[in-house]
């Protein structure tokens, strides 16, 4: 069985226009926004516009054990995307219905080529929201949100993508589909599937319908932004803020390095001498943002902080301008932009930057700190140059460093990324060799032909 | 520009993505295909390949390449500061350089070169073009009758019966001038929005200042230029320079996204290695102005004094907005008109799918665009559509007109000559007050 009979038998299922094969297209889509990975083209590259596609490439696959790379936007940062072992690239943008918005249940249901803020305009209008906001919001996919369990700005005080994701079709490796989860709040039947496959990175099914949970969108909210002579001092009024019992919706961090390259690029007027920049935002009925916005101010100030409010939505912009331009600012530096996202407990945030800084001092590297302080989830940012060689080979040792760094901290490897390929070899370190062979029991239960993007998470 | 500079400059250009798919946003044709070979992302990655050889100069990478609008939306949308129109358009040169251009671009590009023969040709085009076409509407939209190189469900604007550059003086004169201009046309005003072309040189003699129009002026050169032949683009952008040269004046004048673009950006670009021409092209840049940019940054206009009564909105072509960045200046025109209500549309700078030529090689992906931009348009009820751009203008046309809808279209300079017009019609008293007025700020 060859994979020109296999290309044959997708035309006939999906018509000729929805299958492309000239090496311009394949070519197309070689590629994800991951830095530094290898390079592979699929065989076959498909546009399924309805789940019963979906089956038939799946099922057709099987029958010629063909490896599926289910591709959504292509905006992820663990080389999820990359079709390592040929076969067929699966775009599942064509399936972008929005099917339902149900304001009595306060769930949404939609298919996954649905686009995050797609779904956040529409649900908009019945005074509704559905929170994960991965920086990539206004270009990610619903189906690739669920499968790489994006998180963003708002997860410390809303949680992640997991947290909203209630119900799933999904096609397994055989062709077949199962439903799994619902509109109802409590559910226990059975093992909690929706869970095992949110975060799965397309290597256990194809999600081809998705049922997530909305609520109601806060009538009000502050902004803030506090400049800190010394990182401790940001830390503190980071534990500080939580310990006053208020979760803010925002609490990002900015370190000296990323404050003077964004100023640099932007021209804000930042303080470049401070040695941290908290971003924080309350939100919520008006009269307690006013009470927060209080609570957060007398924190901040007790640690040194200076703090600057938005008056207005236009101020507000203002405010959040710096934080958004740190990574474009960042990769203006260099062609190269090496995004991490190691993760540890709220409480090591202090401790990580410093041993970050250790690291990119020790290796001789350029590396800007930015990220969630108020989730422990921070993106050390190392700009470099993919075609020297032996920088890149200092860059990856201080990903090692920075990956044992976190762990050792009793952090995680990946707080919203993912491990698609970049992050694989660092597995054992987070989960033991014990932990390793249960992940990839679990991928071997359900995907025995290692047919559901292969190489990606665990190499079985 | 030499190929190598031309390479070198890609490279740099194309290091600065980082490939985060930011484009993937704001493209309209990936809006419609949704295929990363559509977007700047995926073209900039096959650009590279190209470069460094993994791929070849194939009929699939032409075709490819030819999916852009140029509406430089993800060059504004990107956080790297990417120019992907730059590397699209420089990757068209290389192509054409390699495979040459197909037979029909040729022909159409070596007519164009010659002024002499083009012009001769658009007479004949607009005597014999009621053969080939009928008339759908009062308002003189027509369609084929046949296919003669336009889609057959295609409506557009005719050629008029006679060229602008055939009625105008070449230099219309004013009592004290309060300055000097070279008006340069484009082919839509000159050869099927005559009107507008006149609109323009009424409004500039409203505002005492005089407009010479240049009988010998020629086509701007973008869509050489856009097909990636370089070398007749030179050679058209020389022959306007030299052109234009010829004339003393304060500013040169356009009222096309298009021609603008031409002067400020192009025409330098194009020639900067050119010791002879590449000052000139520089300093005949820095003077280029929209008519609404002139207007309200440079020379100011008098405010006219009788009310429209009219509600309109208006159209941001993409190359006046991103490519020279007027968009608030043709809005304060509209506003400072007594009467006429502005009702701004959602995305009024979302390309309309126009691109020129494009609308002719890819019709069905153009008619998809523009139709969304109907919607927008459709959505806050105008009686009347205004732009700067006579390509959008003619897709906008086409587009009301498909959806039903007699809503005119007309470029700015219209809607402020007709209100100026209307003043001529004022009472003793209101006339008298108006010659009373002070002489107007600039900006």
């Amino acid at each position: 069985m060859k994979v020109a009979d296999m290309i044959q038998e997708l035309r006939q299922e999906l018509g000729p226009e929805a299958v492309k094969t000239e090496k311009e297209d394949l070519a197309s889509y070689a590629f994800d926004a991951t830095p530094d990975m290898p390079v592979a083209y699929p065989d076959v590259v498909v546009f399924p516009e309805c789940s019963a596609h979906v089956e038939a490439i799946v099922a057709i696959a099987n029958r010629y054990q063909v490896p599926v790379y289910t591709r959504g936007s292509g905006t992820n940062l663990s080389g999820g995307t990359i079709p390592l072992k040929n076969g067929i690239v699966m775009v599942m943008l064509k399936m972008n219905k929005i099917l339902e918005i149900d304001t009595e249940n306060l769930t949404a249901t939609c298919e996954p080529g649905v686009i995050i803020a797609d779904l956040n305009a529409a649900v908009g209008e019945y005074g509704l929201m559905y929170p994960p906001d991965p920086g990539s919001v206004d270009t990610a996919t619903m189906g690739g949100s669920v499968a790489e369990c994006s998180g963003g700005l708002r997860g410390l005080k809303y949680g992640v993508t997991k947290h909203y994701i209630m119900g799933l079709d999904v096609i397994l490796a055989n062709g077949k589909k199962m439903s799994c989860g619902g509109k109802t709040v409590k559910n226990v039947s059975g093992y909690d599937m929706v869970k095992l496959f949110v975060g799965a990175e397309g290597t256990l099914g194809v999600v081809t319908r998705i049922i997530c949970k909305l609520i109601p969108t806060p009538e009000a909210r502050k902004t803030a932004t506090a400049t800190f002579p010394s990182i401790d001092g940001a830390a503190k009024a980071v534990a500080g803020i939580i310990k006053s019992k208020v979760i803010p919706a925002t609490l990002e961090i900015m370190d000296k390095v990323t404050i003077q390259t964004v100023e640099n690029y932007l021209h804000l007027g930042l303080p470049t001498e401070s040695e941290a920049i908290l971003v924080i935002e309350v939100d919520g009925l008006p009269e307690v943002v006013e009470k927060e916005a209080e609570a957060v101010v007398k924190v901040c100030e007790a640690n040194g902080g200076d703090v600057i409010i938005a008056a207005d939505d236009k101020e507000r912009d203002g405010l959040l301008a710096a934080r958004r331009a740190a990574l474009p600012a960042l990769a203006q530096l260099s062609p190269t932009t090496v995004l991490e996202d190691a993760t540890v407990p709220r409480n090591k945030v202090p401790e990580m930057i410093h041993a970050i800084r250790t690291i990119a001092d020790k290796y001789g590297l350029t590396v800007g700190t930015f990220g969630h302080a108020g989730d422990g989830n921070l993106h050390p940012t190392i700009v470099t140059d993919e075609t020297n060689t032996e920088e890149m080979s200092r860059v990856h040792k201080a990903v090692d460093a920075i990956f044992e760094a976190a762990v050792s901290m009793g952090g995680t490897l990946s707080g919203e990324h993912g491990i698609g390929i970049a992050k694989q070899k660092y597995l054992t370190q987070e989960f033991g060799e014990a932990g390793v062979e249960a992940l990839k029991a679990v991928k071997r239960a359900l995907d025995p032909n290692n047919m559901l993007n292969p190489g990606k998470i665990v190499t079985i | 520009m030499s190929e190598q500079t031309l390479r070198k400059e890609l490279e740099a250009e194309i290091a600065k993505c980082m490939k985060c798919g930011n484009c993937q946003a704001v493209c309209p044709i990936y809006k419609e295909d949704m295929a990363e070979w559509s977007v700047a992302r995926g073209k900039i990655k096959l650009a590279r390949d190209l470069l460094t050889g993994k791929l070849e100069y194939t009929d699939r990478m032409e075709a490819i390449f030819s999916l852009c609008l140029t509406c430089q939306a993800c060059a504004e949308n990107c956080p790297c500061g990417v120019r992907p129109d730059k590397i699209i358009l420089a990757t068209r040169a290389i192509m054409v350089a390699k495979k040459g251009l197909p037979a029909i671009k040729k022909a159409a590009f070596n007519f164009l070169e010659h002024p002499g023969s083009f012009r001769w040709g658009m007479r004949m085009g607009s005597k014999l073009q009621g053969f080939g076409l009928r008339k759908v509407n009062d308002s003189g939209l027509v369609k084929p009758r046949f296919p003669i190189g336009l889609d057959m469900r295609r409506v557009v604007r005719p050629l008029a019966a006679k060229s602008l550059l055939s009625q105008v003086p070449e230099v219309t004169t004013v009592d004290k001038p309060r300055g000097r201009v070279v008006f340069f046309t484009g082919c839509m005003l000159n050869y099927i929005y005559t009107d507008a072309g006149q609109a323009v040189i009424d409004v500039l003699v409203a505002n005492n200042i005089e407009v010479v129009t240049p009988k010998a002026q020629h086509c701007c050169g973008i869509p050489v230029i856009m097909n990636g032949d370089m070398e007749t683009a030179r050679k058209i952008a020389r022959y306007n320079i030299d052109v234009l040269s010829g004339y003393e004046c304060d500013a040169v004048i356009t009222h096309c996204g298009t021609g603008i673009d031409a002067w400020v950006h192009h025409y330098p670009e194009l020639l900067a290695e050119d010791a002879a021409y590449a000052e000139q092209a520089r300093v005949l840049s820095a003077k280029a102005y929209d008519l609404s940019q002139y207007l309200v940054d440079v020379a100011g206009f008098r405010p006219p004094q009788k009310a429209v009564d009219t509600t309109v909105t208006y159209h941001d072509p993409c190359h006046m907005v991103r490519g020279v960045g007027v968009s608030a200046q043709p809005r304060e025109i509209i506003r400072s008109i007594p009467g006429v209500v502005f009702q701004e549309m959602k995305k009024p700078d979302r390309c309309c799918g126009s691109a020129g030529s494009f609308s002719l090689t890819h019709y069905n992906l153009s008619s998809k665009i523009r139709d969304r931009k109907i919607k927008d348009i459709l959505s806050v009820s105008p009686d009347m559509v205004l732009t700067s751009c006579g390509a959008c203008r003619m897709q906008i046309e086409e587009g009301l007109y498909q959806a039903g809808c007699n809503a005119p279209v007309q470029h700015v300079a219209e809607l402020l000559a007709g209100a100026y017009a209307k003043e001529k019609t004022l009472s003793g008293e209101e006339a008298s007050r108006l010659e009373d007025m002070p002489e107007m700020a600039a900006g």
